[in-house]
């Protein structure tokens, strides 16, 4: 394969490998079918699904890809999910609105969270996005008057558009569908591009980057203002989704869970978060109906995954199949926390 | 003729400790410099002031007559300084062609473009095998790094540094840790790069130092303690006498 | 002038409480080069525990006691099965397997002790005010803030003479020679990581009458002992101790100065120091 070595390929350049294609074309033969069954349980299981695998693979672009670890992804999500509510709350329908207002105010939100957080290097970015976004969640949890407070925002109507009823569960999951879609394509160009490359010498050692001439300052911060884009996305689509929105959105324990789909799926494939995004999400759909202890169980998962699989589910089914070799994931310790980060000092 | 790179006065603390006092040393165009001296002399600091990665105390350094002091170290790289580094810092777990290609890269606004897949930018990988052809590479080019022997880092090292048609080059004791063999292969390689390539050289081994250079400065505690053609710096007593008091052989 | 002299005791009583918190931390990343992230879940355990201990002797003092040491033996749990395993690999795996365990954590309390917020009372003979200055002040902060302070000279005293300091200073500055000479690091290593989450519950008892307990309380105050040590640099004892006082005072000062603003000012004293000081105030470690 003539593939450019070190960049990890969504939809390898030249054509994908046998074993692959198979895959990708029977999973997006169901996506595009299986609504057509009219179950109205089929739609809205993949439109969640559809939400959060792009909410996770919008963070596999800083975790896989540029090796940054945020703990704070709910930011970007949260603040669209926000927008959303509460435009559509006061008569905004239109999704030519309400969508483009999420995305810029998601990107803000990632974007001055950025600007703190990547100064610090190592364990200090972690932190920062930790403390950035649970500020987010304060605000909006005591900020009743705007927000609702603990109450959240709901009776959030389908987004309007001009020609579409978007009332029913399966015209709506289409409409995700073709937006996930679209943002799946993007986000895996952008990783196949000389930029994607460039965040990948960053994830793999930023200081020879900045000894090569690399601005990696400027680098960071791109990914994390594209991948907060991504991430705003996926939030006005929850909001949409869900039909309410409370400060949850933005808690910590949202940033760790999209986390988890991404460790669990395999940081630095794309598809593998995706397909964690919808494991996760399956596993907690089954938990509740046994149980209230969610978060319990979310914890011991992602306690699991550390220990036993720190490429997740990408790596075992790379150990497993030939035809699925090239799923290795960017093993997620390698990158973001340099031994040395002495680079904290001398910025 | 006016020098390429010019080292002034420069001096970097660390605390109490003085790394560099008053150096000074220029360099001109198409020049082989070695800088020389026993360890601790501060000649990786040197660099490391130099290419950006560290504040000098005082003092400036300039590159083609325009200052460059206190600049990042991307910065500098960008206008045409690239350094190797002692110990090899490379992209280990991508391959030896894609440490080169992102090297080209680099000073390309190629890294601009977010939806162009690379291969469809082919002149920045012919551009790598070439420089891997160069450093005596071309046969690793699809290996991991990190599973180059150690003297193949060392030479991919320099083709990194190369990538990006740099005005002057730092090579940081690019024979450090080599065999006999190795170092010989090295250094033919390196004199294989030309007279249009300025060169400065940190370096232990005197072979190399004697093979390349035209001109040497000889650093012991910080300061310059002599420089200029090998004949001259080998005959003076200073330096014969820091060599052997330090139980290190002049000889080459 | 007295309002805002009593409202820096206040801070002054916060301050010492985020030390024992920051301390903690502080002496986890030091040694181990681990943020433990489950440290705000250690303060609420710690602090139920006391709660419960409370009802069950009516005794706020055994709580104090006791609670530390039962929140200490749950960071074993932690460290020797689950931590010493990650050692060989990066330290980011090591965090995260904090994060994993703050999960637990946050729903172990909750399902144990419910979603109720709860007080723990002062203990009698400081559940009164005293006369300062002319007005009523709880006689408790003040034992917060003599304790706190007390507590901060025996640590820094420990650390600096004794030797057990000096062995847990070596392993912060060289893991590999301490090792070479002889001494168990991974026990110490355990040491101070128990060490740190009983300090941690500590913190949680010694709170309780004044923060109140309640789901949720974890991450506030692990965010806020975040900001400690960002501001006074990670790592470093004095660091934790001016870091956690002037945390202390701005927030308090926010709160009555700037009540709607009151959220956001410790964020921005964070934000303004970190502009300034990428480092922290007293993060001269490369860290």
């Amino acid at each position: 394969m003539n593939r450019a070595p070190g960049a990890r390929a969504f939809l390898p350049a030249s054509g994908i490998r046998g074993g692959r294609r198979l895959v990708l074309l029977v999973v997006a033969a169901a996506l595009l079918l299986v609504p057509l069954t009219g179950s109205r349980f089929a739609a809205t299981t993949l439109t969640e699904m559809l939400v959060f695998a792009i909410f996770a693979m919008s963070l596999d672009l800083l975790v896989g890809y540029t090796g940054l670890v945020s703990l704070g992804h709910a930011a970007p999500f949260g603040v669209a999910a926000y927008t959303v509510a509460l435009l559509s709350t006061h008569g905004t329908a239109a999704l030519a609105a309400t969508l483009p207002a999420a995305l810029v105010a998601g990107t803000a939100a990632a974007a001055l969270i950025g600007v703190f957080a990547l100064r610090a290097a190592g364990v200090y970015f972690l932190m920062l996005t930790l403390a950035f976004a649970q500020m987010a969640f304060a605000v909006a949890h005591e900020w009743a008057g705007v927000t609702g407070g603990t109450n959240g925002l709901s009776g959030i109507p389908r987004p309007a558009l001009p020609a579409a009823d978007l009332g029913g569960a399966v015209p709506f999951y289409y409409l995700v569908l073709l937006l996930a879609g679209l943002a799946a394509v993007v986000l895996a160009r952008i990783t196949r591009s000389p930029f994607g490359a460039a965040l990948a010498g960053v994830r793999e050692n930023e200081a020879r980057m900045r000894a090569m001439g690399y601005d990696t300052f400027r680098l960071k911060m791109a990914a994390f203002v594209i991948a907060g884009a991504a991430a705003a996305l996926s939030g006005a689509l929850y909001a949409y989704y869900n039909g309410f929105v409370s400060p949850d959105v933005l808690y910590w324990t949202t940033s760790g869970q999209v986390l988890v789909m991404v460790l669990l799926g395999g940081a630095g494939t794309l598809a593998g978060p995706a397909a964690g995004a919808a494991a996760v999400l399956l596993l907690q759909n089954l938990a509740s109906s046994y149980t209230e202890r969610w978060t319990l169980i979310l914890g011991a998962a992602f306690i699991l995954v550390v220990l036993a699989a720190p490429s997740g589910l990408a790596g075992v089914a790379a150990r497993l199949g030939g035809p699925l070799r090239r799923l290795r994931a960017a093993n997620p310790g390698a990158g973001p926390l340099p031994p040395a980060p002495s680079e904290g000092a001398a910025r | 003729m006016d020098a390429i790179l010019a080292i002034e006065r420069l001096t970097r603390r660390f605390g109490g400790l003085v790394a560099l006092r008053d150096v000074s040393l220029s360099v001109v165009p198409g020049e082989r410099h070695a800088v020389i001296g026993p360890n601790g002399a501060g000649k990786t600091t040197l660099f490391n002031v130099v290419s950006g990665e560290l504040a000098p105390t005082s003092g400036r350094v300039s590159l083609l007559g325009s200052g460059i002091t206190g600049l990042p170290s991307h910065e500098i790289a960008r206008r045409g300084l690239a350094r190797t580094f002692q110990r090899n810092n490379l992209l280990f777990s991508l391959t030896a062609l894609e440490n080169v290609r992102l090297a080209a890269q680099a000073c390309t606004p190629a890294t601009r473009r977010l939806f162009t897949p690379v291969h469809r930018l082919p002149h920045l990988e012919e551009r790598a095998r070439v420089l891997l052809d160069r450093m005596d590479l071309a046969d690793r080019a699809a290996a991991p790094a990190r599973s180059l022997s150690y003297g193949e880092q060392r030479q991919l090292e320099v083709a990194i540094a190369l990538a990006g048609r740099p005005k002057v080059l730092l090579l940081d004791e690019p024979t450090s840790g080599m065999s006999p063999a190795e170092t010989a292969r090295m250094t033919a390689l390196l004199d294989r790069l030309g007279r249009e390539q300025t060169v400065v050289i940190i370096e232990h081994d005197m072979d190399v130092v004697f093979a390349l250079a035209d001109r040497i400065t000889v650093l012991y505690l910080g300061e310059v303690i002599a420089s200029g053609t090998p004949e001259a710096v080998r005959a003076d007593p200073r330096v014969q006498e820091v060599y052997l008091g330090t139980g290190e052989g002049l000889e080459g | 002038m007295t309002f805002y002299l009593l409202q820096a005791l206040n801070g002054c009583a916060y301050g010492m409480l985020l030390f024992l918190l920051a301390a903690g931390l502080s002496l986890i990343f030091g040694l181990m080069e681990i943020v433990n992230l489950a440290h705000g879940g250690f303060y609420l355990l710690g602090a139920y525990l006391g709660l419960s201990i409370f009802r069950w002797t009516g005794s706020f003092w055994l709580a104090l006691a006791i609670a530390p040491l039962i929140t200490g033996g749950a960071g074993f749990l932690l460290e020797w099965p689950f931590l010493r395993p990650l050692y060989r690999r990066t330290h980011l795996d090591q965090i995260l397997l904090t994060f994993g365990f703050a999960f637990v954590l946050t729903d172990l309390t909750r399902w144990l002790w419910g979603a109720d917020v709860q007080s723990l009372p002062a203990p009698r003979g400081l559940d009164q005010s005293v006369v300062i200055l002319g007005t009523l002040f709880p006689a408790y902060r003040l034992f917060v803030i003599g304790a706190g302070a007390a507590l901060a000279l025996g640590l820094w005293l420990g650390l600096v003479r004794s030797r057990l300091g000096a062995v847990v200073r070596a392993g912060v500055a060289n893991r590999e020679m301490t090792q070479a000479l002889g001494i168990d690091v991974a026990a110490v290593f355990t040491g101070v990581f128990v060490f740190g989450t009983a300090l941690a519950g500590l913190a949680g008892v010694a709170a309780a009458p004044i923060l109140g307990v309640f789901p949720g309380v974890d991450f506030d105050i692990l965010i806020v002992t975040l900001i400690v040590v960002v501001v006074g640099g990670l790592g470093t004892f004095s660091g934790a101790f001016w870091g956690s006082l002037l945390i202390g005072e701005a927030d308090t000062f926010g709160k009555v100065l700037v009540p709607q603003a009151a959220l956001v000012v410790i964020y921005l004293v964070m934000a303004a120091v970190l502009l300034a000081r990428p480092a922290g105030l007293f993060g001269g470690r490369a860290r």
